[in-house]
């Protein structure tokens, strides 16, 4: 995965610079959408034609379910102490606080 | 929220294609997906690095609004750790590394998927969207009872493009700014940390 991250960073780099063409970057964002259709639609395949998964649908929705709630959970309520004790006083809704 | 189905939609009819058997062999044998994964990897960090919100995003940073997209990835993994250990059937890695797609449904499934295998790459994709579609529909419900940041934490990397306008309109204007800050910062991590998660951990 390291080709990649590399891949990724140089782009960023680039990216700075080729900003200045507007024209050029719809093209990029069209190409992100056909390799992400076409990624997806390999990853489907490759999904329909494993029986374990096919089989485990059930399952997998259920866990996808589960670590959904896991990770929102956990992120607002870290922003909601957050919040509380660091934003809140910035804005009207202070009063709460003190 | 069109852009989901229209994912789903390729997923969906790729997934048919394979359960009927309706392809070449050629395409199920041969797995072009790596080719791919390299070039939407380097168009990614071209949009990123194109986007001026990207690099705005140093000028503003400083300590209180970097505690934003930290606390985000502080929450996630905290709470898909202990989705983990609750879970018999799933390891913590696992759990973390679904989680540290943030809503980065597309990127985070492919990247999940190459590393360690369909299955975790499927429900990687189905929690994400979920982590999206669940922000969109429960934003103004979570401001009112856990503040302002809420529909930020909620929406984790989709709080800079899909779930802005519902984080804007409910949070208030002022919060546009660091949603779009804890977006970008939660977006450009996705691949570092599933992959350092999954391989290193």
């Amino acid at each position: 995965m390291v080709t990649v991250l590399v891949l990724m960073t140089i782009g960023i780099f680039l990216g700075r610079f080729l900003g200045r063409i507007p024209d050029l970057l719809k093209v990029v964002e069209k190409l992100i959408s056909y390799a992400i259709f076409l990624l997806l639609f390999l990853l489907g395949i490759s999904v329909g034609v494993n029986k374990t998964i096919i089989d485990n649908l059930d399952k997998i929705g259920m866990k996808a379910v589960s670590i959904t709630f896991g990770a929102v959970a956990g992120s607002v309520l870290v922003l909601w102490v957050l919040y509380k004790t660091l934003f809140s006083t910035d804005t009207k809704e202070g009063q709460d606080e003190k | 929220m069109k852009n989901s189905l229209i994912i789903l939609a390729f997923f969906s009819i790729g997934v048919l294609a394979g359960v009927f058997n309706f392809l070449p062999g050629f395409i199920v044998q041969n797995d072009y997906s790596m080719y791919a994964l390299y070039a939407l990897m380097f168009l990614v960090g071209i949009s990123i690095g194109a986007d001026k919100n990207s690099w705005k995003v140093i000028k503003q940073m400083n300590v209180k609004i970097l505690l934003v997209p930290v606390g985000v990835v502080v929450g996630t993994l905290g709470g898909t750790a202990l989705t983990g250990l609750i879970l018999s059937d799933l390891s913590i890695k696992e759990s973390m590394a679904v989680g540290a797609g943030f809503g980065y449904y597309s990127l985070s499934s492919i990247f999940i998927t190459q590393i360690h295998g369909e299955t975790l790459g499927v429900i990687a994709l189905l929690s994400n969207i979920l982590r999206e579609i669940f922000t969109l529909l429960a934003t103004p419900l979570l401001v009112v009872y856990f503040g302002k940041l809420a529909g930020i934490a909620s929406g984790g990397a989709t709080s800079m493009d899909t779930t802005m306008p519902v984080i804007v309109k409910y949070s208030g204007k002022e919060w546009g700014v660091i949603a779009i800050f804890s977006g970008v910062v939660l977006t450009i991590i996705v691949p570092f940390l599933v992959s350092f998660i999954l391989e290193i951990l």
